[in-house]
Parts: C-alpha cells; structure tokens; sequence
C-alpha cells in the first residue's frame, strides 16, 4: 500500500476501530432496528455526506450512534470535483464539519460533476479526460484536502459515452491525479464492469492500467441493463440489485493484486431487507479472507 | 391520471458560468454548460460534444443521464411528500413533480431542503384544481422535514413560566423552538395529512373545515398538532417577538373564544418554544 495517509489520526472522541480486511455496507435507515437488534457484526458502514448536513435531528443521533459502534466511512456524493467550475465553498464547510464531528475511517469522493451554474443535476456527470480538465480536477482535489487536512479518495465513475475531445484514458488520468494530488483511490469494480461493457474495453485491462498501489477502498455494487442505440448491452450502475457474478470474479482478482482494503457493498435503490444485504457484504469477506489465505500459504511456501 | 396537456413551465436553460480566476479558467471549460443544456429538456437532442464510442450513437447513452437526473429528482419530492404523493396518486404525483423539477430544479446539492416552492406550484398546477387542500397537505410536509433537520435545541423548561413574577408576565418574550412552524388552511390540512401518513385507508374527512398547524420537534420526533381557536395568531405574534400580552391581545381579537392558559400550556408541551426573556426585566437583577 502507498505512504498516503487515507485514515483519521490522532486523538479522537471515538474508540478505534480497525479497518483491516473489513467488509461494509451502505447504512440504510430501513435496516437500523435490525442492525441495532444483531449481534455486533465485524464490518464498517459508509454514509452519503450530504444525508448528514441538516443542522440536528433523527441523522445525527443516528450517525452518532453508529460511528459509536463501526468504523464509518464518508462518501460525499456531490462535490463536483469534476466540474469546470470553482467548489462551492458552503458546501466544502458543511463537509469539513462533518469530517470533524465524526472523524471517519474513510473520506471519498467521485470523479465526476453534478452542479452547473447553480443547478444542482443530483447525477455523476462524466468529463472530457484532458490536460486542462487533468489540471482543474487536481486543483479540486487539492482544494478539498487542504480544507479537510487529509487525502481523500477519488472513485472511478460508471461512464456511458465519451468525449471526442479526451487525449487519455480514464486510468491515465487518474493515475496522474492521484499522482498530482497526493490522494488515494475509491475502486469501484461495478463501475469498472459497467463502463467497460458500455465502452468495449476489456475490464482487466483496465485494471492492469488502474494504480492499485494507492487503491484505499474497493466498492461493489448491483448493475441493470439496458441496449445501447445499436441493440447492444449498455449497462446502468443501478445500485438496486445484489452484485454480479462477473463483478464478483474481478473483485476477487483485484483482491490478489491489491491486497485487502475495505470493502463496500452498497445498495441505494429497492433496498432488500437487512440479512440479504448483510449476506453480500459477508460474501465479500469470504472471497477476502479466502484470497488472503491462499496469499499467506503461497508465502510460506515460497519461503 | 396522467396529464394530457402540458402547462407551460418550460425552464431557460441557459446559464451562466460564475467568473473564476485560478490559472485554469477558460480552459476546456464548456463540457458541463453543453452537456448540461439538453439534461432537463427532452426535446432538445444530445450536446455536440459527446459521442459513443466507435462512431455508435449517443442518443440512448445521453439518455441515460437525462433519465437519471429526472427520475432522482422526482423520487427526492416523493420522499418530501409522500402524503402528497398518496392522495394524487403515483402517476399523477410524478408528472406532476416532473413539471416542476423542470421549472424548479434544485440550487443546493441538499436534496432535503429540495421543494420549498413545491406547495405553491401545486396551487397552480392546473390539474391539481380539483383538490384544492393539496397544496397546504404539502406545505404541512415540507414543515415536517424542516424540523425533522433543524438544529438540537432543549425545549423550554415548563416549569420556567412559573418562576416569571406575576407582573412581569405580559411582557415576557417567548424564544421558539427552531423546529417550530404555524401553517393555517381553510381547509382540513392536518386531518388529510395525518390520514395520509400511512398506508391504512384514510377515513372519511370533512375538507372545508379549516385547520390551523403546529409543527414542533421537542426532542427527535416531529409532531404535528392542531392548534386550537386564535392559536395560531397567538404563536404568530410569539415568534415575531411580541410580548405575551400583546400577542395575546391579538390572538383575542382574532378569536373571541381564545383561551390564553390553555393555548400556553399546550405550546409550551409541545414544544413550542426554546427560552424565555423578560426584555428590559431580564438583567439578571
């Protein structure tokens, strides 16, 4: 793993929780009474930042009591790093705030823009990957860590056209923002799946171009499907269905290159009930701790 | 129940890029003002400035934004308003949400503080004539999420009323609660709100008979609570700083059968208020 300090440090309000090897999910409010009811459980939850920036209530009682319990992870949803625009100054405090209060295990973001002008499109807007647009997206992402006073990680989006005018690939412009930034990466092997059925690029070429060495958390997530205008696949990052065996295949061979960084099942859309939610993160860990093992014994007998 | 018509509430589009001066502005910065352009207008074909890749077509790729976009932003005003949204129906609410996302988008990337110009648009939504109550039902609902998120502040003490000396209580200052709102109808607002709120089959409501609303959070649950005759007027004049007195003179006044012990006592329960001044008598002397 690279020397990129993608964790809280220092004194906390909060007990420490360890991230290692752990399987989360997204925190639904529909699941809390079960989630209360369980025994504890060994994984972490990630919360959408923007959910948690009203002044007080039901959210914040909530997230105080989780963040109590788990390793929590805060994944901000509209930033609009991506965006040609400056950030939006209210919004970076309203998200320094957070990070404060909670002193999350994990700060993401997205490579994409969801505000323009004043209007907020409430969607993960793809950009032209250029040297302007390279230039503008580390500025972003500076801004945003400067305010925050630690790296984020930037997550690969699911893409569904391209821009003519891109002069790099997606993983060539991302490694050099990392690169440039200094921040970690958020792997969502869905998006990977998603835009390279939707691109016809080959997924494991993309991740043999991806910088896993600076890959702080791994995302896994349901796709659906629908035809491009020729007739063909064209896959739509849904978050509304239990995660694909091909995702799961990939997820397993990024786990042998990357080693285990957290990972996320999340599921925002048609929300099942707790224990089949509960059930995709636990076969996460399974492929986790299977991959690790086998890891540990080809070690040993290398050895 | 779909709209066959469309009202005219087609929103300009076009925008303004804020000024910047990092060393970057002016650089390859049109993608989000083209690609944006056509996001919430479906009659407009896919910006220039994307493609599929190997010469494919982009019209359903685009589409899918376009879709995205509308789809979430309409399911945001159905978590808004879901009474709203069980007394129209599902089809009618989301054409209905759909023209006004259109005219309306959001300015803030909170989408709980998305729709605060939704009652009135349904004040003028054309199809919507035929309940006229619904738009003060989504007013009640746009209230109970603003206190659902407002700040977490202790309800006043209900005992602290009592330790204000006797001569000084008319011109005692009540603080509301942040959570606090009055919402008035002519019509029966709160019943048909209050039946809504679930899935049970709501019950046979009176629609004319006007209802006046208090909205407060005393700790983390929202309640809503019907205020009883020249309340509202009373709590009105309270949280635009009037004096006890005074605002109960008006309240008086608006209501003859007003009943300023009771009406006190039932906002200070719920919560109506955060703190109590006494103004120039309050110096701690």
């Amino acid at each position: 793993m690279s020397d990129v300090a993608f964790g809280h440090r220092g004194s906390s309000r909060f007990p420490a929780h360890s991230l290692d090897r752990l399987a989360g999910t997204s925190l639904k409010h529909e699941h809390l009474s079960a989630i209360r009811d369980e025994a504890r459980c060994q994984g972490f939850f990630e919360v959408h930042a923007e959910n948690y920036m009203g002044s007080g209530g039901p959210p914040h009682a909530v997230l105080t009591q989780i963040r109590q319990d788990y390793p929590v992870s805060l994944h901000g949803v509209c930033m609009s790093i991506g965006g040609p625009q400056p950030l939006d100054k209210t919004h970076l405090g309203r998200f320094k705030a957070l990070v404060d209060r909670y002193e999350p295990a994990l700060v993401s973001e997205h490579l994409a823009w969801s505000t323009h002008a004043t209007t907020y499109f409430n969607d993960l807007l793809p950009l032209p990957y250029t040297d302007a647009t390279l230039a503008r997206v580390a500025d972003h992402i500076d801004e945003v860590q400067t305010a925050i006073g630690r790296a984020i990680l930037l997550e690969n989006p699911s893409t569904y056209l391209v821009f003519p005018e891109s002069t790099m690939s997606e993983t060539q412009f991302i490694r050099e923002l990392a690169r440039r930034s200094g921040c970690g990466l958020l792997l969502d092997v869905n998006n990977v799946f998603v835009s390279a059925t939707n691109q016809g690029f080959a997924a494991l070429d993309y991740l043999a171009d991806f910088p896993l060495d600076r890959v702080g958390e791994i995302h896994l997530a349901g796709h659906s499907a629908q035809a491009d205008d020729e007739g063909e696949p064209l896959l739509i990052d849904s978050h509304d269905r239990p995660v694909a065996d091909a995702v799961w295949e990939l997820f397993e061979i990024v786990i042998g290159r990357a080693g285990a960084p957290p990972t996320l099942v999340e599921w925002d859309s048609d929300i099942p009930p707790w224990p089949r939610l509960a059930a995709e993160a636990a076969a996460a860990r399974a492929i986790i701790d299977r991959v690790c093992r086998s890891l540990t014994e080809g070690a040993a007998h290398a050895a | 129940m779909r709209p066959e018509m469309q009202p005219d509430v087609r929103l300009d589009m076009r925008h303004e890029v804020p000024p910047d001066r990092s060393p970057t502005a002016g650089v390859a910065v049109s993608y989000a003002a083209h690609f944006a352009g056509a996001l919430l207008d479906p009659g407009l074909p896919p910006p220039a400035c994307v493609g599929g890749p190997r010469r494919k077509g982009v019209t359903n790729r685009y589409n899918v934004y376009r879709n995205n976009v509308t789809v979430s932003l309409i399911n945001a005003l159905a978590a808004v308003f879901p009474a709203t949204q069980r007394i129209t129906g599902d089809d009618f609410f989301r054409a209905m949400a759909r023209f006004y996302l259109r005219a309306r988008p959001p300015v803030s990337p909170l989408l709980f503080e998305y729709g605060h110009a939704f009652p009135a648009f349904i004040e003028q939504y054309e199809y919507a004539r035929p309940l006229p109550w619904l738009a003060d039902v989504a007013r009640i609902e746009r209230a109970w999420l603003d206190a659902y998120h407002a700040p977490d502040v202790e309800p006043l003490d209900p005992q602290a009323l009592g330790r204000i000396p006797a001569e000084h209580l008319a011109d005692a200052v009540l603080i509301p609660h942040p959570a606090t709102q009055v919402l008035r109808s002519r019509f029966a607002a709160l019943s048909i709100f209050s039946a809504h709120k679930g899935d049970n089959p709501p019950p046979q409501i009176d629609s004319g008979e006007s209802e006046d609303t208090l909205v407060t959070r005393p700790n983390l649950e929202v309640v809503a609570t019907r205020l009883p005759p020249g309340g509202a007027t009373f709590l009105a004049r309270l949280i635009a700083g009037d004096p006890l007195g005074a605002a109960a003179a008006q309240a008086l006044a608006a209501s003859p059968s007003f009943d300023l012990t009771a009406n006190i006592a039932g906002l200070i329960e719920a919560g109506a208020f955060a703190a109590i001044s006494l103004g120039e008598h309050d110096d701690g002397s």
